[in-house]
């Protein structure tokens, strides 16, 4: 990319205000640019919201998806600071918490499937260890008397990603980040090959840099050469209310075909459809069983407890699953930063210091470097 | 080797049909269709994105294969049949792999429902490939109603046990008036493989290379299983004894 012609401070607008798009937005308001964040609806509000707020780069490993693993250590690793920072700035909790994610099987299927996995990750020097059903049972006394084996990652764990993104917002506001909302943008202000600004409507606003961070609506913007083979991919999730006094669940827990997130709250959630619908955005009688019988399998207590809220996201899906990070193939001036998939709470942390650092410097940092947009242009032409 | 085969009236070069479900990612499966090296590819309607938003599954190979839609997910004749006509619709094809669940714990097909749907559908002009059972009545039944193929199972959905009835698919093979397509149950090559020599027309696999930690290379060994068993049962396989005989010949040697 030709670099900009580096102003003493630098305008960046920034497309999308999700936790992508906020992360950067502070990290770049943090170092003295200007910042516009310009959101579709309300910041927040999208996969930010619908997420589970999972951090778990060891048991979310699968094959075909080893090269993601690096990115996604990295960023776990840089959790901690990041929520420490801006619990420190803003004085809201994000709800980090560490206490490990525990993934259990009770049938012999069910088991022989979870051997293989922890064998594949083990593989790929993940820290994992075996338990036999009566161990994982002493970490979850409720889960299913017929548990007969779990896989515990000490490292793996969760952030409450509603309070993330509420903190967000305040830490722009603090960092002195303007955030437009309700707000299309119309067009990318393109000139001699050149993004110089955004679109909307009638108006034009300039900037020497734009990151798109649209999460699953990033085709959506008009004038993009190249748009980011990037679709929704709908998840159907739902939430119980936990007996604060006695919770039924201490750890992310990972089910056959269920996830089981705690609050601290005693908010329980149960995730998650993977569905190819667009953005159809309905909760189905399918889709409620489905969450519902995986979650009572595994953890039958659940049937006690009373229903709290339903609700559907649409995770920015890359064709590849990872995420699209960097300067645009086909338009200087346009960074991309889109494309997380099931991982946009637990890679904001890197995506906000790699797209930052490359907004402010032109350096390309090495952990972002395979996940460029110019790789599926090379995936086109073989 | 031009050994085409031939479903109503369509040639394919390849043998095997790819499932498109469950995969990594996309990027995976494109790769592994291409190193199947397969023609026809299954997609389940009520799964598939049918909105054309751009990078939906269909989008990303359109033009590429022969589209096979399913009606997975489906359990009444009325299900079925409706689904069928938005595959119609939906995807241009009057093609339909013709699935009706039974139960959802053994998956098994429910073969009164089938044969019921297979004969409406076939009526209302559509190129029936019914998911059966192993069992050669009911696959004559469905190639009485004019079903295109038949595809009985190796062994329940994703269980990858492979072919668990070889008398049973051997039989159906050797008396079926229409293809065969060994579908369900594979979980390696050699199964893939094994299904060609007992004289299926051709194999249709999904979990066995979606689910492999190397998707791409299981696909091609896949495709190399399939080729194998094709060519080795066109050869035809020599009879099995009971004794050892040399393959040199005895008689004649140097000494004696």
């Amino acid at each position: 990319m030709t670099l900009l012609h580096r102003p003493d401070k630098p305008r960046v607008a920034i497309i999308g205000g999700g936790i992508i798009g906020m992360a950067i937005g502070w990290r770049l308001a943090q170092s003295g640019a200007s910042v516009d964040i310009f959101d579709r609806a309300t910041a927040g509000q999208g996969a930010t919201r619908a997420a589970a707020g999972m951090l778990a780069a060891g048991v979310e490993a699968e094959p075909g998806e080893q090269r993601l693993l690096p990115l996604c250590l990295e960023s776990q690793a840089r959790w901690p600071g990041f929520a420490a920072e801006l619990e420190v700035l803003t004085g809201l909790p994000v709800g980090l918490r560490t206490e490990g994610t525990l993934v259990v099987a009770s049938t012999r299927d069910e088991v022989e499937l979870l051997r293989a996995n922890y064998e594949f990750q083990r593989g790929l020097g993940l820290d994992l260890t075996w338990l036999s059903g009566a161990a994982a049972k002493e970490k979850e006394p409720f889960l299913n008397p017929r548990t007969a084996a779990g896989v515990f990652s000490a490292k793996d764990g969760q952030v409450d990603n509603r309070l993330a993104g509420a903190a967000l917002r305040v830490a722009l506001e603090k960092t002195g980040a303007r955030l437009h909302e309700g707000v299309d943008v119309t067009g990318l202000d393109v000139q001699t090959g050149r993004v110089t600004g955004l679109i909307l409507g009638e108006r034009t606003i300039p900037a020497d840099t734009v990151v798109l961070a649209a999460g699953a609506w990033s085709r959506l913007i008009p004038g993009q050469a190249s748009p980011p083979p990037v679709r929704p991919v709908k998840g159907q999730m739902m939430s119980l209310s936990m007996d604060l006094g006695n919770p039924l669940l201490t750890h992310v827990v990972w089910a056959p075909k269920c996830y089981l997130v705690p609050r601290a709250d005693g908010t329980l959630i149960i995730g998650a459809t993977t569905e190819e619908k667009g953005f159809d955005a309905q909760m189905t009688a399918g889709g409620v069983l489905a969450l519902l019988d995986a979650a009572w399998r595994a953890l039958p207590g659940v049937e006690e407890l009373p229903v709290k809220e339903m609700w559907v996201g649409h995770r920015p899906g890359c064709r590849d699953d990872a995420p699209i990070l960097g300067p645009s193939a086909g338009l200087d001036g346009l960074v991309l930063a889109t494309g997380h998939h099931r991982n946009g709470i637990l890679l904001a942390p890197i995506t906000a210091d790699a797209i930052s650092c490359l907004v402010l410097t032109g350096r390309v940092d090495p952990h972002i470097a395979p996940f460029g947009a110019g790789r599926f242009d090379a995936a086109r032409a073989a | 080797m031009n050994d085409p085969l031939k479903i109503a009236g369509k040639s394919f070069q390849s043998r095997l049909f790819l499932g498109s479900a469950g995969y990594p990612n996309q990027q995976v499966f494109l790769d592994s269709l291409a190193a199947s090296g397969s023609e026809i590819l299954t997609v389940s309607v009520r799964r598939a994105d049918l909105t054309g938003y751009g990078e939906g599954l269909l989008d990303l190979v359109a033009g590429k294969v022969w589209l096979l839609p399913n009606t997975a997910g489906c359990s009444t004749v009325k299900d079925a049949v409706l689904t069928a006509q938005l595959a119609r619709e939906a995807m241009d094809t009057n093609w339909i792999k013709l699935e009706l669940i039974g139960d959802r714990e053994t998956l098994y097909p429910d073969v009164e429902q089938l044969l019921r749907a297979a004969d409406e559908l076939v009526r209302e002009g559509f190129v029936v490939l019914p998911y059966c059972t192993d069992d050669p009545i009911i696959c004559r039944r469905l190639a009485d109603v004019g079903c295109a193929a038949v595809m009985p199972l190796g062994a329940p959905i994703g269980t990858g046990l492979g072919i668990l009835n070889h008398y049973n698919i051997e039989t159906i093979c050797r008396n079926s008036t229409i293809p065969v397509v060994l579908d369900a149950g594979i979980g390696t090559a050699s199964d893939a493989a094994l299904a060609m020599e007992l004289g299926c027309d051709a194999v249709l696999l999904n979990t066995a290379v979606s689910k492999s930690n190397d998707p791409v290379m299981m696909a091609a060994a896949m495709r190399a299983g399939v080729e194998g068993g094709r060519m080795a049962r066109l050869a035809g396989r020599i009879p099995k004894r009971l004794r050892a005989e040399a393959s040199s010949p005895e008689l004649g040697l140097i000494g004696t």
